[in-house]
């Protein structure tokens, strides 16, 4: 699963943190640290965390890994 | 003028079904002078302008003319004081609850909430005439805010009446309401104080894991809470933490009965629910005004001028329906995008037990649409609570097979 | 596209190139299909792999939690793209609209996207930067090297340049427990962005932290040993500090080389373009066809005066790819200007840096809330009695009301108090270092006497 957060939107409410901790984590009282891959075992948190987001800063990927295909591969 | 009147025909009663009307009236002009002096801010960009301006003060001494139910309140709790006080107790008190301390504490009371929806449901699966309110919204959110604190479950009866008359109070009207009311809340501020006190008093120098316990033994690198500090905060999180919940859910099944398509949906697509409680936090939201607000220099929002001193109201719950933000405002649309709504707040006062109230309502909700068998309305709309502020009906009757 | 029947045929089928496969670009093909764009679409960039998120390859990927890899962009959508990867473009033909590739390929298009960016600085003196255990941190590939070589327990590491990436790699050092020397040619970290007030702040929160901070100091010489591994640095003060890692963070150079001989506005310091991101030439005339976005634009900005003004902001790279989008496939009539105020983000220390508006376009700075000590504070910047900046330390919820601020040219100081102002809050001279706009030498020169025959020629010796 990937994830990006706009950290330029972001402004340490943490919500995130407390809905998804393993993704994504507070450095000091309101810096945000998160995992960009998560384990697609943290998808139904991840979906609490960005959901939850009040300033909607956390883009999951819309790509189901079928319909992404190799685009980036050398030609 | 007619703002005025449109404010208190928002506040009368007799609006408390169906308030949405009326703040579509207010937000024709988005900040309203009041007779009194006082200012209602009702568009959603004007309130989250004001709830990130720094001149907006939560403190009551920075009001010209304090509010009379805002005026005698010994020690404030963070959610009446300004930064840098706010801020230190605010995250004093965050470090028992949540991120950066306790980052997997709500993640992890999500079996025991679980357990207690289905224990609470469990009751009343096999009854026909269900009260959403009384067996379940209220209860469940009560019995979690407890067990946080550290509060006995079984003292519920006698912290519930001065609740109920602290609620009643908040929004007391010198013109038009006896001054009982005020009295009453009065008292039972006091009253809740000391009980609180007194469930403190035990906890100095024994740590345990409830939260009264761990600020009574805090030693991070803010110090130490003061005793009335503490009991101020436990205060505000007792109240807090089940009426607005309680509000919530009861919304929330409310709504999704008047939407069957959406209930039935929810149904068939579970993982629906955390759109769904971000959409009802915008539609029906269990606190839809901020009462007052002090205005700690001149102020100037949408080319008005508010004066320092002045009081200032916010209307949360019309914001979130502004169709200058969101479209179709008044369409319940799990589906929305960008549902930056109000429902929280914005800001630093953006609501403390969000995490919490937000997997309580998602649990509650998915666990009531799963288990309930056909459930129908008694009457619509239900009969209201009292309070325009904290809004949220006081029985929700439903039927099952 | 001069008339709507011709960009309409453009939406259906025309054919866009975007090189420079990075956020910007990878955003701005986003776009392009949600603008609805159906026709063919090139996407050509020098590294291999999908577009990947740069920000935590000096965070979360040196602490060890994120694998390299581990940073690819999400996707918003399927942009059904022809992706031409590991091979960088080496010119631009606008004469027949061809992007020139470095393996002899090349691809027609009827507009094209410039988007690629900045490459780090290397370290000057080439027999040094390629000693065992010197870095610099841009791409994946640096990163992965960085991260095991810390992994692995140096002594010590020397980071030199102790600007936003600097610092923050210092912070994650001391985060791993591992001893740090930065050197700074400057008086202070961060000052050269954010000016000798915030700068002092910086330093005192890395020396709080253990770092060996050397300020004014200039690295002269990286040592190596028999083997080839960097074993000890020397300092323009004399002195010698023994480290088997060092981080070369002086910045970036922008990518533009391969623009040389291409007729549009380009330099050391970026692609000139229009607010609505498109590219001017060399004379300064407007182009239709170009397009450029991200760290390698660099546009005017009507906020501030109208300057030019290049960004290596995350932000200013994904609002520019919607911008420079929108207007690819839009008329004249219908084009936005990219007017975002820029915002842009650096955590270090445990505190969260957040600044919005240009803090070097600012003569003044006053601390506005909060308190320094504490590290929780936000500062606002002025220009000639408006607001023109801001920075907050760990008080983010409030840089929206000082973006407003800016938006509304509101004056400068802040003339109402706050709850939580300093007592003894008073503006200072925000002293950068150097000029606010540095020089970088001509980079064109003006011939010819007829106003019809008046031109600009590009002066190649430039770095």
């Amino acid at each position: 699963m990937r994830v990006v957060v706009d950290l330029s939107r972001c402004q340490g409410y943490a919500q995130c943190a407390f809905l998804a901790p393993e993704v994504f984590r507070m450095h000091g009282e309101e810096a945000l640290m998160y995992h960009p891959n998560p384990d697609d075992s943290q998808r139904e948190q991840m979906e609490r965390a960005a959901a939850a987001c009040p300033l909607q800063a956390i883009l999951v990927d819309q790509l189901n890994e079928r319909d992404a295909p190799a685009e980036a591969s050398p030609s | 003028m007619s703002e005025t009147s449109t404010l208190h025909r928002i506040l009368d009663y007799s609006a408390r079904a169906d308030p949405y009307p009326l703040y579509a009236e207010l937000r024709k002009t988005p900040v309203a002078l009041q007779e009194d002096g006082s200012y209602v801010i009702s568009t959603y960009r004007e309130i989250t302008d004001i709830l990130h301006n720094p001149h907006l003060s939560s403190d009551v001494r920075n009001l010209s003319r304090p509010t009379p139910a805002a005026e005698r309140r010994d020690t404030p709790s963070f959610i009446n004081i300004d930064p840098p006080e706010h801020d230190r107790l605010r995250r004093l008190a965050m470090r028992h609850f949540g991120p950066p301390c306790t980052p997997g504490l709500v993640t992890g009371m999500q079996p025991q909430l679980t357990e207690i929806v289905s224990s609470l449901i469990d009751d009343f699966a096999n009854t026909q005439l269900v009260d959403i309110v009384d067996d379940f919204a209220y209860p469940f959110p009560v019995t979690v805010i407890c067990h946080l604190l550290g509060v006995p479950r079984d003292d519920e009866p006698r912290f519930h009446q001065w609740v109920n008359a602290i609620i009643d109070s908040l929004d007391y009207d010198p013109k038009t309401d006896p001054p009982e009311k005020l009295n009453l809340g009065a008292q039972a501020t006091d009253d809740l104080h000391q009980y609180l006190g007194g469930l403190l008093e035990p906890r100095h120098d024994r740590p345990g894991d409830d939260l009264l316990s761990r600020l009574a033994n805090d030693d991070g690198p803010d110090g130490r809470m003061t005793d009335e500090e503490i009991i101020s905060t436990a205060n505000l999180l007792l109240i807090a933490g089940h009426e607005t919940t309680v509000n919530l859910i009861t919304n929330g099944m409310l709504t999704l009965l008047r939407h069957p398509h959406v209930l039935q949906r929810l149904r068939d697509e579970p993982d629906l629910i955390v759109r769904l409680v971000e959409e009802l936090l915008r539609y029906e939201p269990p606190v839809h005004i901020v009462p007052w607000r002090a205005a700690y220099s001149d102020i100037t929002i949408a080319d008005t001028v508010i004066p320092k001193g002045s009081q200032i109201m916010l209307m949360l719950a019309s914001g979130s329906r502004d169709p200058d933000r969101f479209d179709d405002p008044d369409r319940f649309d799990p589906d929305r995008q960008d549902n930056q709504h109000l429902g929280f707040g914005s800001g630093i006062h953006l609501c403390f037990g969000g995490p919490l109230a937000r997997l309580e309502t998602q649990i509650a909700l998915s666990e009531l649409v799963r288990r309930l068998d056909r459930p129908r309305l008694v009457t619509d709309p239900p009969p209201y609570r009292p309070s325009p502020v904290l809004r949220g009906p006081i029985h929700l009757h439903i039927e099952q097979s | 596209m001069s008339s709507a029947h011709t960009l309409q045929g453009f939406k259906r089928d025309g054919r866009i190139a975007i090189v420079g496969a990075s956020l910007a670009g990878l955003r701005a093909a986003e776009a392009l299909r949600g603008e609805g764009f159906t026709g063919s679409l090139t996407m050509i960039g020098d590294e291999l792999g999908e577009p990947y998120d740069r920000p935590p390859l000096s965070k979360q990927v040196l602490t060890g939690w994120v694998p390299t890899d581990g940073t690819k962009l999400p996707r918003r959508r399927d942009i059904d793209a022809q992706w031409l990867l590991g091979v960088p473009a080496s010119g631009l033909d606008l004469a027949t609209n061809h992007v020139h590739l470095a393996d002899g390929n090349e691809v027609a298009f009827d507009r094209v996207l410039i988007s690629t960016g900045v490459r780090a600085r290397p370290w000057p003196v080439e027999a040094e930067a390629s000693l065992d255990g010197v870095f610099v941190v841009r791409t994946r590939g640096d990163a992965d090297g960085l991260q095991q070589a810390l992994a692995a327990g140096p002594s010590r590491v020397l980071i030199i340049g102790a600007g936003f990436t600097g610092s923050e790699i210092a912070s994650i050092c001391r985060e791993r427990d591992i001893s740090v020397t930065v050197a700074e040619l400057g008086p202070a970290p961060l000052v050269g962005a954010l000016g000798a007030m915030i700068g002092d702040v910086a330093a005192d929160m890395q020396r709080a932290h253990g770092v060996d901070l050397r300020c004014g100091v200039k690295v002269t010489q990286l040592e190596g040993d028999a083997q080839g591994r960097l074993c000890r640095a020397h300092f323009s003060d004399g002195s010698t500090v023994d480290a088997d890692v060092a981080v070369v963070a002086l910045g970036g150079i922008r990518n533009t080389d391969w623009l040389q001989d291409s007729g549009l506005a380009v330099g050391v310091w970026g692609i000139a373009c229009d607010s609505g991101c498109r590219a001017f030439d060399l004379n300064g005339l407007v182009t239709d066809d170009v397009f450029v976005a991200g760290d390698v634009a660099r546009c005017p900005h009507p906020v501030y005066e109208y300057r030019f003004i290049s960004l290596e902001h995350w932000a200013n790279a994904v609002e520019q790819a919607d911008i420079a989008a929108h207007n690819m496939v839009n008329a004249q009539a219908d084009r936005w200007p990219h007017l975002a105020i820029p915002a842009f983000w650096s955590i270090q220390f445990g505190v969260n840096i957040k600044s919005v508006g240009v803090p070097t376009f600012a003569d003044e700075v006053v601390v506005t809330q909060g308190s320094v000590p504490d590290h929780r504070f936000v500062a606002a910047y002025g220009y000639q009695g408006r607001v023109t900046a801001a920075v907050s330390f760990n008080n983010a919820k409030w840089l929206d009301h000082y973006r407003k601020l800016i938006e509304t040219a509101a004056p400068f100081p802040p003339p109402c108090p706050t709850p939580d102002q300093p007592v003894d809050a008073k503006p200072v001279p925000v002293d950068f270092p150097g000029p606010v706009l540095l020089s970088q030498g001509a980079t064109v020169v003006v011939t010819g006497h007829d106003p019809s025959e008046r031109h600009v020629t590009a002066v190649r010796t430039h770095r």
